[in-house]
C-alpha cells in the first residue's frame, strides 16, 4: 500500500517499478486472498511445522533448560535404546497386530452393511435403520470405554449371560488375550454404521437399468451384487483402504489407552501409549520423540508401499 | 421404486428375506447396549446387579442423577466443554473457510506451493512430545488455548471447503468481478450466503469432535476446574473415582461401590444424550459432509 501511495502522490519512483512481474501484480491486486490464507498458514506453521523442527530432539539429549537448539546431539542413541529395549518387540508387535487385525476385520463390515442396506426397497425403513446404526459414532471414546468396562466386568451383564454356561465369571479386562477382540469388536460396533454412508451413496449412483438388464439375462441376486454393486464400490474402497493403511500406526490409540489395565498391558501397550508414558509422564522427552518419529516413518513408508501396490494392481491411486 | 418387472427367483427371495432378518439383528445389537445403559441409570444398583433390567416401578430411582447434579463437577465440566468446543469451532471454521475460499480461486498465484505447504502436514507431523514441548514453551499449558489452537486447522477440512467452493457457479463470481466488486466484497456478499451448508458441516464436525475429545485436555490441563466433561467422565468411568460432592454422608464401602456403579450409568446418559437427541436433525449434513469429502 505504501508503494502505491508514493507512485501516485509523488510520481518520483522509477518507471521500472510499475512494470512488476505478473505474479507480484496479481498478489498486489488480490492481496485480500492472501490475507484470508494468513491465519491458517500461521497456525499450521506454529503447530505443525515447528514441532517438525522440534522432532530433532529425537537425535539430541533434550534438556528443558538448554532448549531444542542448545541440547547436545547424540545421533541415533535413543532409537538404539528403543530398538534394543527388552519390551520393544512386544510393543511393536502389539501395534502391528492390533491395527492389522482392526483393518482386516473392520474394513469389510461397512461395505457389507451398505450392500445389505441397498437391497431394502422401502426408503423409509432404510432411512430409519441408517439413523439407528449411525448413532454410536457420536458417542465419545471415554463413554465407549466406560460402557465396555461396565458390560464386561465380572458382575456385568455379559458375564451374567455367560454364567448360564460357565461356572466362573471371566475377567475380560484383565486378561491380555481378550484385549484385541474387545478393541476391534467395539470399534466395529461404534464405527461400521457411519462408515457405510460413503458406500451407500456410491451404490445409489448405480444405474438401476444395469440390474434390470442383468436380471433379464438370468443373473441371480448374488451375481448382480458381485458384478455390478461391488464393481461400483471399487474406487471408493481403494482410496479408503490406502488411507487406512497409511493411518495404521496411529490407530485408535486414545481408546487403547483408556482400555488399558495393569493386567492387560502385555497386549494393550502399543507404541503411542508407550510414547505418552515414557515421553510425557516420565518426561523422557528425547526418547519419546524418537519413538514417535519411528512410528510416523513406518506409517509414511506403509502409505507409499500400499499406494504403489494398488497402482500396479488396478490403476487407482491416491495422489 | 417399481420392481414388479424384476422377477426374483425363489433363492433370491430367500436371500432378501435373510437380509432383512440380519439387518434386524444388527439394529438390535446396536440398540440393546444403549437401552441397557439408559434403563440401568434409573434402576437401583443392587437390583441391576442381581436381577438385571427390571420394570417393577418400586425398583426405579433417579438417585444417580440427583447425586450428579448435587456435586456440580459434571456440570462444570459440561460448561467447560461448551466453552472449548465453541471456541475451537469458531477458530477452526472461520480460518478454514477463509483459506479454503482463497485456494479455490482460479489462477491464484502460488496455489501449488500453498497446497503443498498444507498437504505435507497430512503425511508428516512432529508427534506428541515435540507438540507438547511447544505448547509448554508458548505458555499455553493449563489454559483453554492449548485445547483450542493446536488442532484448529486440519488440511482435510481446508480441502473439504475448497472442493465445495469450486462447485459454486462460476458465472456469479465473474459477473460480480465485471461489476468491479473487490475480492472481499465477493466473498462476503456472494460466497458466504451460498456457503451455509459447508459452514454447517464443518461446524458440526469441529464441535462434536472437540466435545468428545479427552486426550489433549488430559495432556495439557492440570487444574481440575478447567477439565472438560470427557475428562471428568474418565475419572468416574475408568478410574472409578467418586466425586466427594456425590456422597452425602459416611457410607460403608460396599454401599459406596454400588453408588459408584449407579453414577456411571447416569453420567453416561447425561454426557451422551444431548448428541443422541440432536444428531437425527443433523443427519443429512453429516451425509453431505462425507459426500463433499469423497469428491476429492
Amino acid at each position: 500500500m505504501a508503494t502505491s501511495k508514493s507512485d501516485t502522490l509523488y510520481g518520483n519512483t522509477p518507471p521500472v517499478k510499475k512494470k512488476k512481474s505478473g505474479a507480484l501484480a496479481y498478489i498486489r491486486k488480490n492481496y485480500i486472498l492472501y490475507l484470508f490464507l494468513l491465519p491458517a498458514i500461521v497456525l499450521v506453521f506454529i503447530f505443525n511445522y515447528v514441532p517438525m523442527y522440534g522432532v530433532t530432539i529425537a537425535f539430541k539429549d533434550f534438556s528443558p533448560i538448554k532448549g531444542v537448539w542448545e541440547s547436545e546431539w547424540v545421533g541415533f542413541e535413543h532409537f538404539r535404546n528403543f530398538l534394543e529395549s527388552p519390551n520393544f518387540q512386544q510393543i511393536f508387535m502389539n501395534t502391528i497386530k492390533l491395527s492389522a487385525f482392526d483393518l482386516l476385520l473392520g474394513f469389510p463390515v461397512p461395505i457389507i452393511l451398505a450392500l445389505m442396506l441397498n437391497q431394502l426397497r422401502k426408503a423409509r425403513v432404510k432411512k430409519n435403520i441408517q439413523l439407528i446404526i449411525y448413532a454410536p459414532h457420536f458417542i465419545s471414546v471415554v463413554v465407549i470405554a466406560g460402557m465396555i468396562f461396565i458390560f464386561l466386568s465380572p458382575a456385568g451383564p455379559l458375564n451374567t449371560i455367560l454364567g448360564l454356561v460357565f461356572d466362573q465369571p471371566i475377567s475380560f479386562m484383565s486378561e491380555p488375550g481378550y484385549f484385541r477382540t474387545i478393541f476391534i469388536a467395539s470399534g466395529i460396533w461404534q464405527g461400521a454404521g457411519f462408515a457405510s454412508i460413503i458406500y451407500v451413496a456410491a451404490l445409489s449412483n448405480v444405474d438401476p437399468q444395469l440390474h434390470d438388464a442383468a436380471t433379464m439375462d438370468g443373473a441371480t441376486l448374488l451375481q448382480r451384487i458381485r458384478h455390478i454393486d461391488l464393481q461400483a464400490l471399487k474406487p471408493t474402497m481403494t482410496v479408503l483402504f490406502i488411507l487406512a493403511v497409511g493411518g495404521i500406526m496411529a490407530i485408535g490409540f486414545e481408546k487403547a489407552y483408556l482400555l488399558q489395565t495393569s493386567m492387560n498391558i502385555p497386549a494393550s501397550e502399543i507404541i503411542d501409549t508407550y510414547v505418552y508414558k515414557r515421553g510425557l509422564q516420565a518426561a523422557d522427552w528425547s526418547f519419546g520423540a524418537a519413538m514417535g518419529l519411528f512410528n510416523s516413518i513406518i506409517s509414511l513408508v506403509l502409505l507409499v508401499i500400499v499406494n504403489f501396490i494398488v497402482k500396479k494392481v488396478n490403476g487407482e491411486t491416491l495422489y | 421404486m417399481d420392481n414388479k418387472l424384476i422377477n426374483n427367483s425363489k433363492s433370491d427371495k430367500f436371500i432378501l428375506f435373510l437380509n432383512k432378518i440380519m439387518l434386524g439383528l444388527i439394529v438390535l445389537i446396536v440398540t440393546v447396549p444403549l437401552l441397557y445403559v439408559l434403563l440401568g441409570s434409573f434402576l437401583q444398583p443392587d437390583v441391576l446387579l442381581t436381577k438385571g433390567i427390571s420394570f417393577n416401578p418400586s425398583h426405579w430411582t433417579i438417585d444417580g442423577y440427583v447425586r450428579i447434579f448435587q456435586d456440580g463437577t459434571i456440570m462444570r465440566g459440561f460448561l467447560n466443554s461448551i466453552l472449548y468446543a465453541t471456541g475451537f469451532t469458531l477458530v477452526s471454521v472461520i480460518f478454514t473457510i477463509m483459506a479454503g475460499y482463497s485456494l479455490s480461486v482460479d489462477g491464484l498465484v502460488g496455489k501449488k506451493a500453498l497446497m503443498l505447504y498444507f498437504i505435507i502436514t497430512m503425511f508428516f507431523n512432529g508427534g506428541m512430545v515435540p507438540t507438547y514441548l511447544l505448547v509448554r514453551e508458548l505458555g499455553m499449558l493449563n489454559t483453554p488455548w492449548a485445547i483450542i489452537l493446536p488442532g484448529a486447522i486440519t488440511v482435510w477440512n481446508i480441502i473439504l471447503a475448497r472442493t465445495y467452493f469450486r462447485g459454486l457457479p462460476k458465472g456469479l463470481i465473474e459477473a460480480a468481478m465485471i461489476d468491479g466488486a473487490s475480492d472481499a466484497r465477493i466473498f462476503l456478499s456472494i460466497i458466504l450466503p451460498l456457503s451455509k451448508p459447508i459452514i454447517f458441516v464443518l461446524a458440526l464436525y469441529s464441535f462434536i469432535g472437540q466435545w468428545n475429545a479427552y486426550f489433549d485436555a488430559m495432556i495439557y490441563l492440570e487444574d481440575r476446574s478447567l477439565y472438560p466433561l470427557q475428562l471428568i467422565l474418565r475419572d468416574i468411568l475408568i478410574q472409578n473415582e467418586v466425586q466427594p460432592g456425590m456422597i452425602g454422608d459416611q457410607m460403608a464401602r460396599a454401599e459406596l461401590q454400588r453408588l459408584a456403579e449407579m453414577i456411571k450409568y447416569s453420567a453416561i446418559v447425561i454426557a451422551s444424550l444431548p448428541l443422541m437427541i440432536m444428531y437425527p436433525f443433523f443427519q443429512k449434513y453429516f451425509e453431505k459432509g462425507v459426500m463433499v469429502g469423497s469428491l476429492k
